[in-house]
């Protein structure tokens, strides 16, 4: 078993909330992340699912490094990145990279997409510019563009196009970890399949691994090998991608299945049932944070918070019905 | 029975000022709509869905200009209205609810005054009677404590809460017709689900027609009794939902099938090769045969009419017709995959 | 409001153009003040071959105060007159055009670099940065500009490189508030993100994104404040403490030609006044033009 290529500990990220008076004031805590732990090992795919307010986007900032942690820690091949500076921080930045939502503020609009393409081999190594160009032809056909392309703008290409460039961006300097922050919730549906096919095909030749963070159950169990489930913050539920199919076990995790469309009009549609909307993570209701809106709520649950155990290989939930 | 809406032969335009370039944004479109059914018109960004709807509403943008056909609307053509009297079928008869519900609603103006506009305008309802109708139409959206929401403004209200207020008003005037462009793409999956589930309650109370736009065939499979299919401008396949779901005519339609994930199947993703059409450079034949797994050559020559599969059900394919069936790649998936 | 698809717009917007791709260069062009500027910097660049005259000397055998030539008592020889000293006034204004626009321009460069400058450093960096250059802005706006310069070029006394160098610290703070303003969003935009997350150090960031991307707003700015600059020339001239005498510049021809009046002799004034009045409006046009055309977010300047 090799170790993890990613560790995440007990993190925590608390923003403060103030009143823009003079004196600041403080009023309370945002809890953007209260204590997740997950681990993504090389090579495969961590999907990440969850509604507005679930802490995923802060989740992915604090994996960058563009948000420092209030606790807790974050390990890439066991070393914890928090202290890094000078050259292992750029290491770290060299081997995870980040793939946005939106294609079309992705690129640098005045350079042209070799260069996008080729900076991170001029902040991280000193090739030469022939030996640049080489490898961004490489990975241009990698992602299935054409190397004629580097010499292009931004602005000519479709949003697919745009997504792949940022992708061979990603991958080029021998990238280890991937963040792809809803990569084609902005894309046509048709091209979606394409670059679905593309990052799977991609992890099977390079073993890049993955954090796959998105919003729509399906496209997210499709290319994930296991997924975490998130509310206001927490993770309530994680297990392997088809495990969570088959016996999605947290309430608010079968909510998510009940509420995601069918693919057939037939399928069979069970009655939703929860209501309602995420509350306000400045003052997250006590106790299991999910108990207003859980349709199995017990007396218990909003007093005690349940802590994330394994129920069965490889899956495990919070909550206090297991 | 009379159908509610009958679109026929459709043409919208998008003309420059001299009339030198043409976008044929809408071409030949046709469809039927009963009392009481769903509608879900399909397709992806430029295929034209939306300048559809735009046309029926009577909203399009100056440069767009309805060339040809009918639209057909309780005995009238509203192709044929001026503005002034599409503004009275506008809110009265059809409604339309668009995708951001922030660009609905008018940040000034309170829940009350917002809702209560087109009952005040179109049924010429006021006083206590206003009110009333106010409170029942925040009711029938499930919009907690209604009486005091009235009162208050629309950037004190979640995404989810404003879209069911935008749907208030959307059936304050009493339509017959909503138009819905996309109206859950920027909801939370379970609150689009409560919001569909409410639109469908509403649909059964009130018995309003719905046509659905959008590009996720899942809200069509939950939502809607016919589909149809739109490519470039043009309908490519239209039906009963069941039908396209069960045995698709069009590659096309098959190709938006097959690039659907499916919960709990691992299974590879048939991906549509090549890019979504330049409205302003059209193939030459039918606008998807560069994109084609099915594609004849008689298909890059002549482009396809619509073909009557089966009743209502239609396919604008060459191989719809019996004497070229369904091509043994069919779904080629391996094929496809590969670009 | 309904959006279209970016496909749809795309191809609306395709719809205009014309069928011969090169003419398209062509369309839109600002025919009246590009009329009006290209000819002034080409007598600007080619002034000495140009001039008829030495600016500076008086034209021998010619008298003093002679009236333009369509006038009762002009001279062919002396287009547009001479003035109290017998120099011709066409050489002066033809010299003068290059004080002016050189000045004009430089001022508006040096300026525009200050001003640039300290917005991205303002806008990037944030924090105290931000604080101190943003405080030191509200400052140099609370200076009445006009006064400044003169109050400068007096203590550091008249020479053309004194002269830019005052105007573009007089009129930098333009730049500074329009340019950080652009330089806070951008600094939100996915690619900037991208960058630093990649490693980029700020200088990189800067150079390579921010930097370019600003380039269209900086230059639509400087077209729009050169006219400014070269009143604020001319007005320093006028009040005797711009560039040096005997070097002709147009606002000093006016301060001179002033008295003048009294005795009829309004060429002297008109003329270069005018020459002020063409070049400025021709400038002004100009950065509208451009305004409009490289960047749509600038319309409400």
């Amino acid at each position: 078993m090799s170790p993890p290529l990613l560790e995440v500990e007990g993190l925590t990220k608390h923003f403060p909330v103030t009143i823009a008076l003079f004196p600041r004031r403080q009023i309370g805590w945002v809890k953007a992340v209260d204590g997740i732990d997950f681990a993504v090992d090389p090579g495969e795919t961590l999907g990440v699912i969850g509604e507005s307010g679930c802490g995923k986007t802060t989740t992915s900032k604090l994996i960058l490094l563009q948000e420092g942690p209030t606790s807790g820690a974050i390990r890439f091949d066991g070393e914890d990145i928090a202290g890094l500076a000078g050259p292992e921080l750029m290491r770290y930045r060299r081997e995870v990279q980040v793939v946005f939502q939106d294609p079309y503020s992705s690129l640098s609009p005045r350079m042209r997409v070799g260069e996008i393409i080729a900076e991170p081999l001029q902040i991280h190594t000193d090739l030469s510019r022939a030996a640049q160009q080489e490898r961004v032809a490489e990975v241009l056909e990698l992602v299935g563009l054409r190397p004629e392309v580097a010499a292009l703008f931004p602005h000519e290409f479709s949003g697919g196009q745009r997504q792949r460039i940022a992708i061979a961006r990603a991958l080029v300097t021998n990238t280890r970890l991937i963040v792809l922050d809803e990569p084609v919730s902005a894309l046509d549906v048709s091209i979606r399949a394409q670059i679905m096919n593309q990052l799977e095909e991609l992890q099977a030749r390079l073993g890049v691994s993955y954090i796959f963070i998105g919003h729509d159950l399906a496209t997210v169990a499709h290319i994930s090998h296991r997924i975490a489930v998130m509310y206001l913050g927490q993770i309530v539920e994680m297990a392997e991608s088809l495990e969570l199919c088959e016996k999605p076990l947290h309430p608010y995790t079968q909510a998510l299945f009940t509420a995601a469309l069918p693919a057939h009009p037939d399928d069979k549609r069970e009655k939703l049932t929860i209501s309602g909307e995420v509350p306000s993570a400045l003052s997250p209701p006590s106790g299991c944070r999910f108990h207003p809106r859980c349709p199995k709520a017990m007396a218990r649950c909003a007093v005690d918070a349940p802590e994330r155990k394994e129920v069965a290989p490889g899956h495990s939930v919070a909550c206090h019905l297991y | 029975m009379q159908p509610l809406l009958e679109v026929t032969n459709l043409e919208t335009h998008y003309v420059s000022f001299g009339g030198a370039r043409v976008i044929k944004a809408v071409d030949d479109v046709s469809f039927t709509l009963n009392e009481g059914e769903t509608l879900g018109i399909v397709g992806e960004s430029g295929c034209g869905k939306t300048t559809t709807c735009l046309s029926i509403v009577g909203l399009l943008p100056p440069a767009a200009r309805i060339v040809g056909g009918r639209i057909e609307f309780a005995g009238k053509d509203l192709a044929q209205l001026s503005q002034s009297e599409m503004r009275r079928v506008r809110g009265a008869q059809i409604a339309m609810i668009l995708q951001d519900p922030m660009a609905s609603l008018n940040p000034l103006f309170s829940i009350y005054t917002q809702v209560a506009e087109p009952a005040y305008y179109h049924r010429s309802i006021r006083g206590r009677s206003l009110r009333q109708r106010v409170r029942q139409l925040l009711d029938a959206v499930r919009i907690p404590s209604p009486a005091q929401r009235m009162r208050e403004y629309p950037h004190q209200m979640s995404g989810g809460m404003r879209q069911r207020i935008v749907g208030a008003i959307a059936l304050a005037g009493g339509p017959r017709l909503i138009v819905a462009d996309e109206p859950t793409t920027n909801l939370d999956v379970t609150i689009q689900a409560q919001y569909l589930d409410l639109l469908k309650e509403l649909q059964q109370e009130t018995g309003v027609a719905v046509i659905f736009v959008t590009h996720n065939l899942g809200i069509v499979a939950r939502m809607c009794d016919k589909l149809a299919v739109m490519y470039a401008g043009k309908i490519v396949e239209a039906g009963a939902v069941r039908d396209l779901f069960n045995s698709p005519q069009h590659p096309y339609t098959k190709g938006l099938l097959g690039s659907m994930p499916k919960l709990g199947s691992k299974e590879k993703l048939f991906a549509i090769p090549g890019q979504p059409p330049d409205l302003a450079s059209l193939p030459s034949g039918c606008a998807f045969h560069p994109r084609c797994t099915e594609a004849m050559p008689r298909c890059s020559i002549e482009e396809p009419g619509e073909i009557r599969v089966g009743g209502e059900w239609r396919a604008r394919c060459w191989r719809a017709e019996p004497q070229y069936g369904q091509s043994a790649k069919g779904l080629d998936v391996a094929a496809a995959v590969g670009s | 409001m309904v959006s279209l698809s970016p496909q749809t717009s795309a191809a609306a917007a395709a719809i205009g153009r014309p069928p011969i791709a090169w003419l398209s260069q062509f369309r839109g062009l600002p025919l009246l003040p590009l009329a009006i500027l290209v000819p002034f910097v080409l007598i600007a660049v080619f002034a000495d071959y140009i001039a008829p005259y030495d600016p500076t000397e008086p034209v021998a055998s010619m008298k003093i105060f002679i009236p333009p030539a369509w006038m009762q008592g002009g001279d062919i020889r002396v287009l547009l007159g001479t003035d109290f000293q017998g120099r011709d006034v066409l050489s002066r204004l033809i010299f003068g055009a290059r004080v002016s626009l050189i000045v004009g321009v430089m001022g508006t460069v040096a300026a525009g670099g200050i001003g640039t400058a300290l917005g991205i450093l303002a806008g990037y960096l944030g924090g105290w940065a931000d604080l101190v250059i943003m405080r030191l802005t509200d400052a140099w706006l609370a200076l009445p500009a006009l006064v400044f310069a003169i109050f400068l070029a007096t203590m550091v006394g008249p020479s053309m490189w004194n002269i830019i160098i005052i105007l573009g610290l007089v009129y930098w703070t333009r730049y500074a508030r329009v340019i950080r303003g652009e330089v806070l969003s951008l600094r939100e935009r996915e690619f900037v993100k991208l960058a630093e997350i990649a490693g980029a150090s700020s200088t990189r960031v800067i150079r390579r994104h921010i930097l370019p991307n600003v380039l269209n707003s900086a230059m639509v700015l400087a077209s729009l404040t050169i006219g400014v600059v070269i009143i604020a020339e001319a007005s320093l001239s006028f009040l005797g403490v711009g560039v040096p005498p005997p070097e002709p510049a147009w606002g000093s021809m006016l301060a001179d030609g002033r008295s003048m009046l009294m005795v009829g002799a309004w060429w002297l004034t008109v003329l270069p006044g005018l020459c002020i009045m063409m070049v400025v409006l021709a400038t002004q046009l100009l950065g509208d033009w451009l305004r409009i055309r490289l960047d749509p977010q600038l319309r409400n300047l």
